[in-house]
């Protein structure tokens, strides 16, 4: 009798567990259906032209007797179309080349080291790296403190680490027995490298830039410190920019209703781009798996 | 000598790899961007350094412990950050860490494979979502929500702990701890699904040859065996809460003050130094204070991290450790 009743108990527990694990997921599942509801739902009433292409509107106080005009973000978007371009441009191909070395002559200590600091700094917090370039402009350029080139150095100094880790990862998946074939036929290492090697990973190469995009896309904190917000259009390298994320922060702080609106319009759009970068990734690593299965 | 072979071959046989010249500069080049990384991280140290100088020469080691913070008397101090930082962090482990292992149990143990990879999609979901969006998500349905209805409800019910009493305030340290708790799931759940899915079948089958039932299989067999990588991932998310910047900032009041009560607003190592960054003038003692908070921010973050990697690469392997 003791043991059946120990038996059920145990058979009880198996069972609670599993609910309680499928609970865990549905508890995650909420904020994520919650953000995304009142990101869509809110953000959809300002999405017009005039959002894509005017500035930031007078702030319209509620009671105040004014005509409230919705305006838009087409600074912002200029602007953080502008800083993901200028940081890519500049961490890929560096971020490339350490993948490269990490790769293909990936060997010793110091080869370990670098692997090992890359992942440690994609998990350094990102104000940290904001703070890293806010710090070296106060030193070295005082007066271009607040400016596109110090948003865009934030932003690739977030993203190179992470580059040279994603690319190191799919170079790695290219075949030795591909490599050993190009140098049979008397190639030189850089050569196959540079036409075999790269050329074969490019799937997982582009997926680990888009990711990397994906990554510093919606960054706040560091632009904060660095491109400082823009009212106005600009692509001066020299001068504050505004950025979409930027946006958002300012004007979800503020009371006024026209402001709100934006923000979360803001989010929208910005949520959309960073889901489609996520999203394009995703399926050029599964066009590539896919590709891998049916030749092995 | 004769050499029958065409030009390109005998090239190569003549000079084997590593000798040309466009092996050693692309050799030499692509190293440079590797050391490169090395470089940086030693410069950002270096330059946080540098720029931390005066507040450290004024304070010393007596900056971690003072809750001053005047700037009109130049007196600071970094006790309430570091203290909103830990508070919020332990929130969102508390809450995170139980939820993400539950995850990671159901998609490596339970699920049946076709949901498995999609379940996992949608979970990373959450990571692709920008956290000045989870932000402004915060402000606007997370904080009327807990203000309403959560925080009365746990005054009510554990009332007697101090830090369920007082003034409960809409922005505080317990909302910006659940907001933290949202955003660590998809990096512990991640991690700790890749460390149940190390776990050798025979583990399982051990266990389950002895009579045990599917739970006590993955509690005996199973969490056990990936008991240092999960506490990997958890340090892993314990390095994400603890520099997440904007949807603390924008939750938690931003107000210096150490109060025992979870329901007050307070002020984080990172949103001190987004509200206050741009005020510090150029070599004055404000902004060497706010730098050094930065520095601390970053020692402890690579600390974290260091070790963090360091159990997950030794479980998992050095191929697969690597990316969250």
């Amino acid at each position: 009798m003791i043991r059946f009743g120990r038996d059920v108990r145990r058979r009880l527990k198996d069972r609670v567990m599993a609910v309680l694990a499928l609970a865990c997921v549905a508890l995650a599942l909420i904020p994520l259906g919650s953000i995304v509801y009142t990101v869509v739902v809110r953000g959809a009433s300002v999405v017009n032209p005039e959002f894509f292409t005017q500035i930031q509107p007078i702030p319209c106080s509620p009671g105040a007797n004014l005509t409230c005009t919705q305006g838009g973000i087409g600074n912002a978007i200029v602007g953080t179309f502008l800083l993901l371009g200028l940081s890519s441009a500049i961490a890929i191909p560096l971020g490339l080349l350490a993948g490269i070395y990490l790769a293909e002559y990936g060997k010793g200590p110091l080869v370990f080291a670098v692997r090992f600091f890359a992942d440690v700094m994609t998990g350094l917090p990102s104000i940290v790296m904001g703070l890293f370039i806010f710090a070296t402009f106060q030193l070295a350029f005082p007066g271009f403190v607040f400016s596109a080139i110090a948003g865009a150095l934030a932003l690739a100094v977030i993203i190179i680490p992470f580059v040279a880790r994603t690319s190191e990862e799919a170079l790695r998946l290219v075949p030795g027995s591909i490599r050993e074939a190009a140098l049979a036929l008397g190639v030189p290492k850089y050569r196959v490298t540079v036409r075999v090697v790269l050329s074969s990973a490019r799937e997982g190469i582009v997926t680990g830039a888009l990711l990397a995009m994906a990554r510093v896309g919606g960054e706040t904190a560091p632009l904060l410190l660095t491109a400082g917000g823009n009212s106005f259009y600009s692509v001066r390298l020299d001068q504050p920019i505004a950025a979409m994320s930027l946006v958002i922060y300012n004007f979800a702080t503020t009371p006024y209703a026209n402001w709100n609106a934006l923000a979360w319009g803001a989010a929208l759009l910005l949520v959309v781009i960073m889901l489609g970068l996520s999203i394009a990734a995703r399926f050029l690593l599964r066009h590539r798996f896919h590709e891998q299965r049916i030749r092995g | 000598m004769v050499f029958p072979f065409r030009r390109g071959t005998r090239r190569a046989l003549l000079h084997p790899t590593g000798s040309s010249w466009g092996d050693l500069l692309f050799r030499a080049g692509s190293g440079a961007a590797g050391f490169a990384i090395l470089a940086l991280l030693a410069l950002l140290a270096v330059v946080l350094a540098i720029n931390a100088l005066p507040s450290f020469r004024a304070f010393g080691f007596g900056f971690l412990g003072s809750t001053a913070w005047n700037p009109v008397r130049d007196e600071f101090g970094a006790l309430p950050f570091i203290y909103g930082t830990l508070i919020t962090s332990a929130i969102a482990l508390l809450l995170g860490v139980p939820v993400s292992l539950g995850i990671a149990i159901f998609v490596a143990e339970l699920s049946p494979g076709s949901i498995r990879v999609p379940l996992t999609y949608v979970i990373e979901l959450l990571a692709a979502v920008p956290s000045v969006v989870y932000g402004l998500w915060g402000l606007f349905v997370l904080v009327p929500l807990i203000t309403t209805y959560v925080s009365p409800a746990l005054q009510g019910a554990l009332g007697f702990l101090p830090i369920f009493q007082g003034q409960i305030y809409d922005r505080n340290l317990f909302t910006a701890g659940v907001i933290l708790a949202i955003m660590i799931i998809p990096t512990v759940s991640a991690v700790s699904r890749d460390a149940l899915l190390a776990v050798p079948q025979h583990q399982r089958e051990a266990a389950l040859s002895l009579g045990a039932t599917r739970w006590e299989s993955i509690r005996i067999a199973v969490l056990s065996y990936a008991r240092s990588g999960i506490f990997g991932a958890v340090m892993l998310g314990f390095g994400r809460a603890f520099g997440e910047t904007m949807a603390v900032t924008m939750v938690i009041g931003n107000r210096n003050a150490i109060s025992a009560s979870w329901f007050a607003p307070a002020q984080t190592l990172s949103s001190i130094i987004a509200n206050s960054a741009r005020e510090g003038a150029a070599g004055s003692l404000e902004l060497g204070a706010i730098v050094e908070l930065g520095l601390v921010l970053m020692l402890v973050a690579f600390l974290i991290n260091v070790f963090a990697r360091f159990m997950v690469w030794r479980f998992l392997g050095k191929r697969e450790g690597g990316l969250e």
